[in-house]
């Protein structure tokens, strides 16, 4: 349970959250049109004669953009409706040609199905709870309105439009603006795995309404609002505390709460009452006469179903179980598609190198992948070409070192110099000098000459002060100017004590 | 049922048809003669009937995910878009300024 | 030379295709009789030039040795509701005036394959919606037709009265039109040409104007049957960029037809003996059996019992799709634009609504805004949709009985100009015997049956089984073959 409240004059509050995510489609071609559904193109120029709605024009769907949204319905263990159908959703704006937006109200073709969000405890979160998801619907994006243009115009790009969204809807489950951020990433990330889309919220390819309402806890449901197009996982949290902050406030003066569409302001941090909804909406859905069902067999079921990849929750229950990984490690690879790409590249590449398997280099590759490469990536900042950052190179460190013939520090070093110059890790090692010495003669010189120095040591070592043991190390290692294999070291050292 | 003056004013904004009061004191009774004419529709029992959803049974194809296959339904034609245009400016349509 | 203009489809065809006259021959004929009917108005724009530069480039072809195509030759007019690629566009309203689209409607550019060439764009009911081709904001199309003994105006039908006008009064050998709830037919019967509407679904919608999309339908208006079959096999197909397009092959209506109906059963619908129709309708009638039973059919009773919801849950339908299809009218993109002083943008939409439509036009938007609207939706909307279901159902169960339906086509012969002014209700029931065939998605006919005792033409109605226009045409063909119908309008124009 979550105990995030809103402290009032009147006692404590708790906010009710539901989330409305339109997530755009990953698809080359727009949802009933042919147009390209590529970013930043110059105004207008990926709009079919459909997308403006010259007379006469017709929608076709995309059967890409039904198959993505099968498959992420699929991902959130919902019900696949195999009978669907489009609806349309009349109302006039600027940024809908069509005076109405093709969508789906009566039969959507993704039932109820749920996601999990991990526990957190840093963020509020103490335990995993699972948010139910109370359908996906796949329907037209907007065009896109440009207001600072022109001193008496608005101007409207049409390229937007048509383009295919699907809009996932929670139950009103989140109870505090955490647990909001986790399902927006959470979402995102399933969303990511199964490639329906890029999740780029700067491109607007995924945005969220915001529904808030509070409550005194155990009582009914308050009057919500919608806080429309909110496009950060950030502003989502923002939005929610901002609302539910000033929803306290008006009930506690008295007041109600308004059941109202509202905008996110980004440089105030503020929501306020849209000034452009004029009377209350009434869309008048009703089925697209222009579309027929759509109706989706078993052999379309089943290639959505054998093309899902392995999903973030059974990924990380493996990295944890099979693996071995710990729990944080395996939260944190698993969370994006690009982080456990390159693990998963690494993990093959360095175990095939060192010739085990990949459950007994995996903590070692982890270990690396997150923190030891980072860490080098970052203190070389531009210096770092990303490009020589190949999986068969950090494999080749990473098998000199597990054989030994580096230590933590030479992989560090090697690797900077293959970040800056692409060389070969095996050839740096030879030829910088960058290799342990494990050539027993020169270590056994070594620690001849250091026991010879240091007589009255060794003597208090034999005499008990086991502490003295890292003395000899240190020394033995400073002598080989540190690069004696810190095994061979120890061995050697506790053969000569006795 | 029939419909008040009101009503049909309020059917009108949605509809964004602009009526002053002698369109809507015309319409009202046409409204109500054709609404009162419709009616007749509840005396059927259709508890059992499914509404129509494709008058000849077909399912609906769906097309390939391909970009500007077929001219006709492509993207790419911004002239043609802009052509009829009443208020076209830098490649955009002009309407008049909106306040969100 | 005899005169071109009293030639058909098949007639131009043949003889062009035989070298008994040239194309351009034909086309200035035509463009001739287009030039001096502007009486009847039956044209908003003519296009004489389009019609020559078709038949040049058949003429040229015919000197290579090339193949003409179906309609090789044929100059013919188009709906105004047809987007022409270059051609001012309206669908007869303000609203679309000056549109001029960038494209071609699947439907014209068939033609055009075909080897027809266009005469021009006809005047039609605004948006397809009306019954006497009363409501085109470029005025009122008059019927080539006179009572006897009388001069006032009456009107061609509608919608596709600009339609049944050029064909009737030899503007054109024949045009296109669309039916959504009888507008093919309707026209057809009340100016003595024939007309059908096919299967929903053969003919593409892309690029016609939609009324309601549910129901419309593209097909041939002609001087007879086999003109008809030839157009409708040039017209229809399946187009991938309409949903509702079938997928199927056209067969060849023209080589099928067949006037011998031995084995057929024709159904004669008890229930479309109204009160209300004239006597000379129930003779056409009854006439009308004798000939499909002297063509070998047997006539048979059956019984369609929701005919008389048809008409209402039509009235419920089309407006509820017409007031979605018709809001991208609003100023923005192509078409009228009607900005007052200070408008905001919703204010512009509403101006240019008010000033673009027509009255007919907003009493549909408006019904159907209503009938879709909150808390009516499934009085209104989903009881009609049922209701559609049981008007389909009927037909269904009649074809267990019959593979044919014989009915009239209009309750009555044309009427005059301003005969309904004011009673809207009273005119949409001249779509009574039409609307249910719409409903039903199914192939319909009309075909001339004779004169009236004012010397007015009535049609007879065949509807077929889903894709069977075949079994429509070649029934028609019976009718057309015994009617001996071949008056045509005095000219006065
Ligand atoms: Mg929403
Ligand atoms: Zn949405």
């Amino acid at each position: 349970m979550s105990n995030y409240r809103i402290q009032g004059a009147t006692g404590e509050w708790e906010v009710v959250i539901g989330l409305e995510v339109h997530a755009q489609v990953t698809s080359n071609a727009k949802l009933f049109s042919g147009a390209s559904t590529e970013f930043g193109a110059e105004p207008n120029t990926q709009v079919s004669l459909i997308d403006a709605a010259m007379p006469g024009m017709l929608p076709v769907p995309n059967r890409e953009c039904i198959r993505q949204a099968v498959r992420t319905g699929m991902a959130i263990e919902a019900q696949i409706n195999a009978w669907s159908r489009f609806d349309r959703k009349n109302y006039f704006y600027a940024d809908l040609p069509q005076g109405y937006q093709i969508s789906q109200l009566y039969h959507p073709i993704v039932g109820e199905g749920q996601l999990l969000i991990e526990a957190d405890e840093k963020a509020g979160i103490p335990e995993d709870k699972i948010i139910g998801i109370e359908r996906i619907h796949v329907e037209q994006d907007a065009g896109k309105l440009m207001h600072d243009q022109h001193p008496t115009m608005s101007y409207v790009d049409l390229n937007r439009v048509g383009i295919a969204l699907m809009e996932i809807v929670s139950k009103p489950d989140m109870r505090s603006p955490a647990e909001a951020g986790a399902y927006v990433r959470k979402l995102r990330s399933i969303l990511r795995y199964v490639g329906s889309c890029d999740g780029n919220m700067e491109e607007g390819s995924m945005r969220a309404d915001v529904n808030v309402s509070v409550r005194k806890p155990g009582e009914e449901f308050g009057t919500r609002t919608e806080t429309k197009n909110v496009n950060s996982v950030r502003f989502v949290m923002q939005v929610i505390e901002y609302e539910a902050n000033r929803q306290v406030d008006v009930l506690e003066n008295g007041g109600t709460v308004d059941q109202e569409t509202r905008l996110f302001d980004v440089a105030s941090g503020t929501t306020r009452t849209m000034r452009s909804k004029e009377d209350a909406h009434d869309y008048r859905y009703f089925p697209d006469p222009d579309l027929l069902p759509v109706e989706l067999d078993d052999a379309f079921l089943s290639e959505c179903r054998e093309s899902l990849p392995e999903l973030p929750d059974a990924k990380r229950a493996r990295y944890e179980n099979e693996l071995g990984l710990t729990p944080y490690n395996a939260r944190e690879l698993t969370a994006e598609v690009e982080t456990f790409g390159r693990f998963e590249t690494l993990l093959s590449a360095t175990a095939t190198r060192i010739g085990k398997p990949e459950k007994q280099v995996a903590t070692q590759v982890a270990n690396w992948a997150l923190s030891v490469a980072p860490g080098v990536i970052k203190s070389l900042g531009d210096e770092a070409d990303p490009a020589h950052a190949s999986s068969g190179a950090q494999a080749s460190i990473l098998a000199m070192q597990d054989k030994g013939e580096i230590s933590g520090g030479q992989a560090k070093e090697i690797y900077e110099i293959v970040l800056k110059t692409g060389r070969d890790p095996e050839e740096i090692a030879d030829t910088e000098g960058l290799k342990q010495v494990s050539d027993t003669g020169a270590i056994e010189a070594a620690i001849d000459e250091i026991l010879a120095n240091n007589q009255d040591k060794v003597e208090q070592y034999k005499g008990g002060k086991d502490k003295l043991f890292g003395f000899f190390v240190g020394q033995t290692m400073k002598a080989m100017q540190g690069k004696a294999n810190p095994a061979v070291v120890n061995q050697l050292l506790k053969d000569k004590l006795g | 049922m029939s419909v008040t003056r009101e009503e049909v004013a309020k059917i009108a904004s949605l509809a964004r048809i602009q009526m002053d009061d002698a369109a809507l004191d015309s319409m009202v009774p046409e409204l109500n003669n054709i609404l009162n004419w419709v009616e007749q529709l509840g005396e059927v029992d259709t508890s059992a009937v499914e509404p129509m959803t494709a008058v000849i049974p077909q399912a609906m194809r769906l097309r390939d995910d391909v970009v500007d296959a077929d001219p006709l339904t492509a993207g790419g034609r911004r002239e043609d878009i802009l052509a009829n245009a009443p208020a076209a400016e830098h490649g955009f349509f002009g309407v008049p300024k909106v306040i969100e | 030379m005899s005169d071109l203009t009293n030639l058909g489809v098949k007639a131009i065809r043949d003889g062009v295709a035989a070298g008994d006259f040239t194309a351009r021959e034909v086309a200035e004929a035509f463009n001739a009789n287009v030039a001096a009917a502007k009486d009847l108005n039956a044209f908003i724009v003519a296009t004489p030039e389009k019609a020559l530069e078709a038949a040049d480039a058949i003429d040229a072809k015919r000197a290579k040795g090339e193949d003409l195509g179906t309609m090789g030759g044929v100059p013919i007019g188009m709906k105004d509701l047809f987007c022409t690629d270059g051609v001012q566009t309206t669908a007869a309203s303000h609203i679309l005036e000056g549109f001029v689209p960038q494209y071609e409607s699947t439907v014209s550019a068939n033609l055009w394959k075909a080897g027809a060439g266009m005469l021009g764009k006809l005047n039609m009911d605004q948006f397809a919606m009306g019954s006497s081709n009363e409501t085109s904001y470029f005025g009122n199309v008059l019927s080539p037709w006179k009572k006897d003994g009388s001069n006032a105006a009456l009107i061609p039908g509608g919608s596709s009265g600009g339609s049944s006008t050029a064909v009737a009064a030899r503007l054109a050998p024949a045009a296109t039109g669309t039916d959504t709830g009888g507008s093919i037919r309707q026209p057809a019967a009340v100016t003595g040409i024939t007309g059908i509407k096919p299967t929903y679904g053969r003919c593409s919608r892309w690029g016609v104007v939609a009324f309601a999309s549910s129901l419309d339908q593209a097909g041939p208006m002609a001087r007879d049957v086999t003109d008809c079959a030839i157009m409708l096999e040039a017209m229809a197909g399946f187009d991938p960029k309409d949903s509702t397009s079938l997928d199927m092959p056209v067969p060849e209506w023209e080589k099928g037809l067949n006037a011998d109906l031995t084995g057929k059963k024709v159904g004669i619908p008890r229930e479309y003996r109204m009160e209300g129709t004239d006597q000379a309708i129930l003779d056409s009638w009854e006439r009308g059996k004798e000939w499909l039973r002297d063509a070998g059919a047997e006539i048979v009773d059956i019984s369609l019992p929701h005919t008389k919801y048809a008409l209402p849950a039509y009235y419920i339908i089309a407006p509820a799709e017409a007031s979605s299809n018709l809001a991208r009218y609003d100023g923005v993109r192509y078409g009228l634009r009607d900005l007052p002083e200070g408008a905001g943008l919703q204010d512009m939409y509403a101006a240019t609504r008010a000033a673009g439509f027509g009255d007919e036009v907003k009493r549909r938007i408006l019904i159907g805004t209503y009938v879709l609207s909150a808390g009516f939706y499934d009085a209104y909307y989903t009881q009609a949709q049922k209701i559609r279901t049981l008007v389909a159902q009927d037909f269904e169960k009649a074809w267990g009985e019959c593979d044919l339906i014989l009915a009239p086509t209009t309750p009555n012969a044309a009427f005059p100009l301003g005969g309904f002014d004011g009673d809207p209700l009273a005119m949409y029931l001249n779509d009574v015997f039409a609307v249910p065939a719409s409903l039903a998605g199914l192939p319909a006919m009309s075909v001339p049956a004779m004169l009236n005792g004012d010397g007015l033409p009535l049609g007879l109605q065949i509807i077929g089984k889903a894709f069977d226009e075949q079994g429509v045409l070649n029934a028609g063909l019976a009718i057309e073959q015994r009617s001996g119908f071949d008056a045509k309008p005095e000219r006065w124009w």
